[in-house]
């Protein structure tokens, strides 16, 4: 199967509800797919649907053809799929050096020893510092995160990705909250990711998903509305619908 | 994060220099405390062997506290396990041999503590303490029904450790158990300085801060956790063995909501999230306690009560993260 | 037939004596997310104030419960302003050592002022004697108690439900920043309800004085039982809190008749399983 990760008419729904309705959609290797849609399009139920803090109600997730569907969380972290989170989630006390660290330890399985310290593994502190630098993050390793920029965290964040080296990356809107005349530096850094690697990207930042992405898909009232390149999409006249309602028309007859 | 928010690191987060350095500087302190109360108080030995035994259940505590973030009104279960076990095994099936009751004691506070990490990590937050605190009075009602084995109120008297290696008899002074007390803990305190700063102890140091990002790198958040307790379970009962070696009863007060609070009120009192503070919290909490008591026993809870709050109001990180801020903004004013 | 009749009677009254003093920690738990171990002590307070009052100073029984609750909202007023106010969205830890130290100060200070012996409160002629109920009799006070639990149950349902005084509490417990944009004045809300829950607990605790008897441990004694209501029933949820203090109060009084030696013992076991059954409480909200 060429599909390294896939999900396979998804529904979720909250008492008679359907917030996701038969969401269908597939990743191969090197993908680069921005999922986007307007608000209350149901894209936070997607993203909790496919990392495991949501039980669909019916459904498959599938990771290189396994059902990953009943897995916890952990467990799909674990088979290679990791997400990024739209508010940072980091450890304000702990150091960019201690993140990355942390997450290279915990992927090679030895973040449960017990003696010994990162500081005297090269291997892992080489890795570590090949990824601080690739962020330009290098000159902040040992400063506790709560004290470094918050453009500097969304790029720690992204970090942790790396270093967990997944197989499909979840970026929940990887820029948010980073001012616009900044947000190139995370674009930089999301060129920095592996060409193998599949990422799925939610963004509203329509200019840096025009740059990154390759495929786009459209979710609307928890439905996949459009799917396709870039190009189609501002074309297509039922994401117009979706996005500006009544408007649409008018605004592509003016 | 409100102002009055208690800290739970009054260690600097940043350690990337030489740790070695700090680590002999910490077994050289506590070398230099104990043979400094040997000289001064050689009348007290016993109330120091003592304050060491109440350390072990103070770090023990730190660990799940002070590094993992969680709030428990329950630990001295870990402490009085470990405490019976040695006493039991003592008078009941004749183990007198220190070292081994030793070992019993780590076993036992190793078994209560996997008992207790179960049954108190299934609730977060108000359930969490309410299952903490549920759990010390369950240890204790058993301890106490089971009067056969451990004396019930009465306590469980007649135990009499064999001379320590063969050798060293436990003298009426206390000299032997003192020097047993000070050679354990610090191999404990080495021990724990290497676990602390483990990829383990980082791996707890982000459960405390985030659970959240932890679970999405892949780690298991209640494992570690469980397995944190255990570990603090160990530390926890040598402490209470050492307790029932050197004074030779177990009282049902080892097993008490009581010593669980004061326990927790001295690793604040020095510093939660830091060895230096749970030792530093233990010393100056009993030594005050001694003063005290001797003085006015009526009014001890009074101010233990009053020491919390001040702690919350004024000291949120504690004796030693205090004085480590202290010490950190004095040396960069003058570097 | 006897026997289950006096059990059911006791845990009725039992349980509603801890619904009086649970309730109010229930709702200024689910108000202010204050953890708060020494609401035990208000109740105890409570309790003292009432014997003074009734023992020494020879007050009628009314007049003894009118003072204790007064009495204990006056000594509570400052603790709320001066101690309580910092510790608001404080973490957890914070919340418990503060809430503790309070506790062991009231503990050590009854004991001083009072000694450490028990302290009873004198009943009127009319709760002392049997009540008959045609088929059964039953102890007055215990009558008395059950029926002071139904009229808070009542009385609370109807300030919460139907005074706007219960608009902007029930506002402020769902979202404090947004009734506060609507012009709720929350500090006023977080301090009415904070009197309401001291005074309640110190009601309970004189209501109850025969059957959680006043000492200086009764702080500690019951705050797992007052906590655990709170952790069953849901913070700020009545009928939870109302559940949960009938199945204690039925579980405990049941063993104590059953197996008087292992009560405790049972109960504690009890409180255990119920958690870990209902960690979010039986009819609490998920966060």
């Amino acid at each position: 199967m060429s599909a390294v990760f896939a999900v396979e008419r998804l529904k979720k729904s909250f008492g008679g509800l359907d917030v996701t309705r038969d969401v269908s959609l597939s990743m191969a290797r090197g993908d680069r797919l921005a999922l986007i849609g307007p608000n209350g399009a149901g894209k936070t139920t997607f993203v909790n649907l496919v990392t495991g803090h949501l039980q669909a109600s019916s459904g498959r997730v599938l990771m290189d053809g396994e059902d990953i569907s009943r897995f916890s969380p952990m467990r799909r972290v674990r088979a290679g799929l990791v997400r990024s989170f739209q508010v940072t989630r980091l450890f304000p006390e702990m150091t960019p050096g201690e993140h990355v660290a942390l997450a290279i330890l915990q992927r090679e399985g030895k973040s449960g020893r017990m003696a010994g310290n990162f500081h005297a593994m090269p291997q892992v502190m080489r890795e570590m510092n090949g990824i601080l630098d690739t962020l330009s993050l290098g000159a902040l390793a040992s400063v506790p995160v709560g004290a470094i920029a918050y453009g500097q965290q969304r790029l720690l964040e992204i970090a942790l990705a790396m270093a967990l080296r997944p197989k499909v990356l979840l970026l929940d809107e990887p820029a948010a909250g980073v001012p616009h005349s900044d947000t190139f530096l995370i674009e930089n850094a999301l060129a920095q990711l592996p060409d193998d690697l599949a990422v799925l990207m939610i963004e509203h930042d329509m200019d840096l998903v025009f740059r990154f992405a390759k495929r786009v898909v459209v979710l609307a009232a928890g439905a996949v509305i459009f799917d396709g390149s870039p190009r189609d999409v501002t074309k297509d006249a039922r994401v117009r619908e979706a996005y500006l309602g009544s408007y649409a028309h008018a605004g592509s007859a003016a | 994060m409100s102002a009055t928010g208690i800290s739970t690191s009054a260690a600097p987060a940043v350690r990337t220099g030489r740790p070695w350095q700090r680590d002999l500087i910490g077994v050289a302190v506590i070398l230099l405390a104990s043979i400094g109360g040997y000289v001064l108080f050689p009348d007290n030995l016993a109330l120091l062997t003592r304050i060491i035994a109440i350390m072990f259940l103070v770090l023990s505590l730190d660990l799940v506290t002070g590094y993992c973030g969680v709030a428990t009104l329950g630990h001295a279960a870990l402490f009085g396990a470990g405490a019976y076990a040695a006493g039991i095994a003592a008078v009941t099936f004749g183990i007198t041999e220190p070292l081994s009751m030793i070992a019993i004691g780590a076993i036992a506070g190793a078994a209560a503590g996997l008992v207790s990490g179960v049954v108190i990590l299934r609730g977060h937050g108000l359930a969490q303490l309410v299952l903490s605190i549920a759990v010390i009075h369950l240890f204790h009602e058993a301890a106490n029904k089971a009067s056969a084995y451990t004396g019930g109120s009465d306590g469980l008297s007649g135990i009499a450790p064999d001379p320590l290696l063969g050798l060293f008899a436990f003298d009426l002074w206390g000299r032997t158990a003192y020097i047993f007390g000070i050679v354990l803990l610090i191999a404990a305190f080495v021990l724990l300085r290497i676990l602390v700063r483990s990829p383990f102890g980082m791996l707890c140091r982000g459960i405390r801060q985030d659970p959240v990002r932890v679970s999405a790198m892949g780690a298991s958040v209640k494992a570690s956790l469980i397995r944190m307790y255990v570990i603090s379970g160990v530390v926890a009962g040598i402490g209470g063995a050492l307790n029932a070696v050197s004074t030779q009863v177990v009282g049902l007060d080892s097993l008490s909501f009581t010593n669980s609070a004061e326990a927790l009120v001295m690793l604040v009192l020095g510093g939660a999230g830091s060895l230096f503070g749970a030792l530093a919290g233990t010393v100056v909490f009993m030594w005050f306690e001694h003063v005290v008591s001797a003085a006015n026993p009526f009014h001890w809870l009074t101010i233990v009560g009053a020491l919390l709050i001040a702690v919350v109001l004024f000291a949120p990180k504690g004796l030693y993260g205090t004085a480590a801020d202290l010490a950190r903004r004095f040396a960069r004013s003058n570097p | 037939m006897q026997v289950f009749f006096s059990i059911g009677v006791d845990a009725l009254a039992y349980g509603m004596v801890l619904f009086i003093i649970s309730i109010g920690l229930s709702v200024t738990m689910g108000l202010m997310r204050v953890v708060n171990l020494a609401h035990g002590a208000f109740a105890m307070i409570g309790g003292y104030i009432a014997s003074y009052a009734a023992r020494d100073l020879g007050l009628g029984y009314g007049f003894a419960i009118i003072l204790a609750v007064i009495g204990t909202i006056v000594i509570a007023i400052p603790l709320e302003r001066f101690l309580y106010r910092r510790i608001y969205g404080a973490p957890e830890l914070t919340q418990v050592l503060m809430t503790i130290g309070i506790t062991f100060c009231v503990i050590g200070l009854a004991n001083y002022v009072f000694g450490p012996t028990l302290k009873t409160i004198p009943l009127p002629a009319d709760l002392q004697g049997p009540v008959n109920l045609g088929f059964r009799t039953i102890a007055a006070h215990k009558l008395f108690a059950i029926g002071c639990g139904v009229a808070v149950a009542l009385g609370l349902w109807f300030l919460i439900e139907r005074t706007s005084f219960g608009v902007k509490l029930r506002a402020s417990v769902d979202n404090t920043a947004m009734a506060a944009s609507l012009g709720v004045r929350t500090r006023i809300v977080y301090a009415a309800s904070f009197a309401l829950a001291v005074g309640l607990a110190a009601f309970g605790g004189v209501i109850g004085a025969e059957l959680l008897p006043v000492e200086p441990y009764y702080a500690l004694r019951y705050m797992v039982t007052f906590l655990v209501v709170v952790s069953v029933g849901g913070a700020g949820s009545i009928p939870g809190a109302l559940i949960a203090c009938l199945l204690l109060g039925a579980i405990d009084t049941t063993g104590r008749y059953l197996v008087p030696e292992y009560g405790e013992f049972f109960f504690y076991l009890a409180v255990i399983a119920i958690v870990w059954v209902f960690p979010r409480g039986l009819l609490g909200r998920a966060k």
